[in-house]
């Protein structure tokens, strides 16, 4: 590719990537539930009428597979709105993929589960809001999600699936991880992502509502790595995942394991996307309807757009540790500081690291605002379409 | 385990071939553990019905020139049991 430097577009291309190993297919935007910490775009609703349809998914995860895919996330929303899953599963699975139905199990029932067996499917992960009734119904918007999910739970174990069971936790619900924990033995989960919940999406708007003070985070992680020592001396296979949040870190994530090197999603109407997040970015991304997926990956200015350090601004330029972290989290820096070529202010040696101190002495005091859900009505707000 | 056990994976994984790896791959819930090529090789004959000491048969006839693989292969079934890949059929 040449004249890239007169789009102002960085004059190396193409830069050195790896395969998209990890295809996530996020199917729709619908859910009956309005997770308060939904990583889904704010302004989901203006896309919901321009949904792929069979024959396009297919022929993404065909081109997806060529370039090496072999994991395969269907996603949404949720996924289970989609009516012909079903079909999709069946020839994910025929071309090689490893696929995972990631769920929160509302819409599911004992036929669905036995059929998406046949039809090839590898693995269920089942979310949770919480594990308190009260709590997680408030949370999902929902009077009967709970008992649904450990209904399906059940259901998924009981049908020799696999089965991840994750629990996104906040100010709400961490304080009960004790008792999250031993759900997920009681459930015979095989893994168990406690993911602290990152502020993407509609986490952001809710962010002063759900984040954990330092002390509530410490105990949780006290508490998970005890049972970590319990559960491995009785030979128990359960693993535990405790996803740290970066607003307590002094170093920023490695997002993504790089911005365009293993990790490509597809959100409902065809946009790719080098993190589920980044939709947010003032930065032009393909749509699979117009472009192939080899032509997305390897050339498209979206997906070479952090590639590299040559968009590194100081503190990161310099840095020792660029390697490490390649700078952290684009969509954190946007957010935060309005310009995504900044360093993630998680980073101490960011000029703009006040910030996150900040949401911290705001996660000692009481929430002032009441959690904003994310559904339709909520989301027109933020569609200026 | 021992020689005469037989070894089954795991049904928390799956086992294939990545063209775009070049390699044999487990797969697990978002997850692949990229095989070498002697794991790899000796993972393809775990299948649930053969015991250690066949799938050593096998290898050495396939190898001839290798000076026996016994130990290489016990060595893999240990650690391969150890993570978890395989576990043992109860006959």
């Amino acid at each position: 590719m040449s004249g890239g430097a007169c789009q102002g577009l960085p004059a190396s291309l193409p830069k050195t990537h790896g395969q998209p190993l990890w295809l996530l297919a996020e199917l729709t935007y619908k859910c009956p539930l309005q997770c308060p910490y939904c990583s889904n775009p704010k302004d989901f609703a203006g896309f919901n009428d321009n949904e792929l349809s069979t024959d396009e998914w297919v022929r993404v995860f065909e081109e997806g597979r060529k370039l090496g895919a072999v994991q395969l996330g269907f996603s949404g929303g949720e996924p289970l709105v989609r009516q012909d899953l079903d079909i999709l599963i069946r020839e994910a699975r025929q071309m090689g993929y490893y696929t995972n139905l990631i769920t929160s199990g509302v819409g599911l029932n004992e036929r669905k589960v036995e059929s998406f067996r046949d039809a090839g499917l590898d693995h269920i992960q089942v979310s949770f809001q919480a594990s308190d009734e009260t709590v997680n119904n408030m949370l999902a918007g929902s009077a009967k999600a709970f008992q649904q999910k450990l209904k399906m739970a059940r259901e998924v174990k009981a049908q020799g699936y696999p089965m991840v069971l994750n629990f996104v936790t906040h100010r709400h619900n961490i304080d009960q991880i004790d008792r999250i924990i031993e759900l997920c033995i009681e459930l015979e989960a095989d893994y168990v992502e406690l993911a602290t919940c990152q502020y993407y999406g509609w986490a952001f708007e809710n962010r002063q509502q759900l984040m954990p003070t330092r002390a509530q985070l410490e105990r949780a992680e006290r508490i998970t790595n005890e049972y970590r020592v319990k559960l491995a001396a009785q030979g128990h296979p359960i693993k535990l995942i405790f996803v740290t949040p970066d607003y307590y870190e002094e170093r920023p994530k490695a997002c993504m394991n790089g911005w365009g090197q293993v990790f490509l999603t597809v959100t409902p109407d065809g946009q790719a996307l080098p993190c589920h997040s980044a939709r947010m970015l003032p930065i032009e991304f393909p749509n699979v309807r117009n472009m192939s997926l080899q032509k997305i990956w390897d050339e498209s200015p979206g997906f070479n757009h952090f590639r590299g350090d040559d968009w590194m601004q100081e503190p990161c330029r310099s840095c020792d540790e660029k390697d490490k972290d390649f700078g952290g989290c684009h969509c954190q820096a946007y957010m935060l500081t309005g310009d995504a070529t900044n360093a993630d202010p998680v980073c101490s040696k960011s000029e703009h690291h006040d910030l996150i101190l900040e949401a911290r002495a705001e996660a000692e005091l009481p929430a002032t605002e009441p959690l904003l859900f994310r559904n339709e009505r909520n989301s027109r707000v933020f569609y200026k379409g | 385990m021992d020689i005469n056990a037989i070894p089954a994976l795991e049904s928390m994984f799956r086992f294939q071939w990545e063209e775009a790896q070049q390699a044999h791959v487990l797969l697990y819930p978002e997850g692949m553990v990229k095989l070498n090529g002697p794991a790899g090789e000796i993972l393809s004959f775990v299948d649930g019905q053969r015991t250690v000491a066949g799938i050593i048969a096998l290898l050495n006839a396939k190898y001839p020139d290798a000076g026996g693989v016994d130990e290489d292969v016990m060595a893999f079934m240990l650690d391969a049991q150890e993570q978890r890949w395989i576990c043992q059929v109860l006959s």
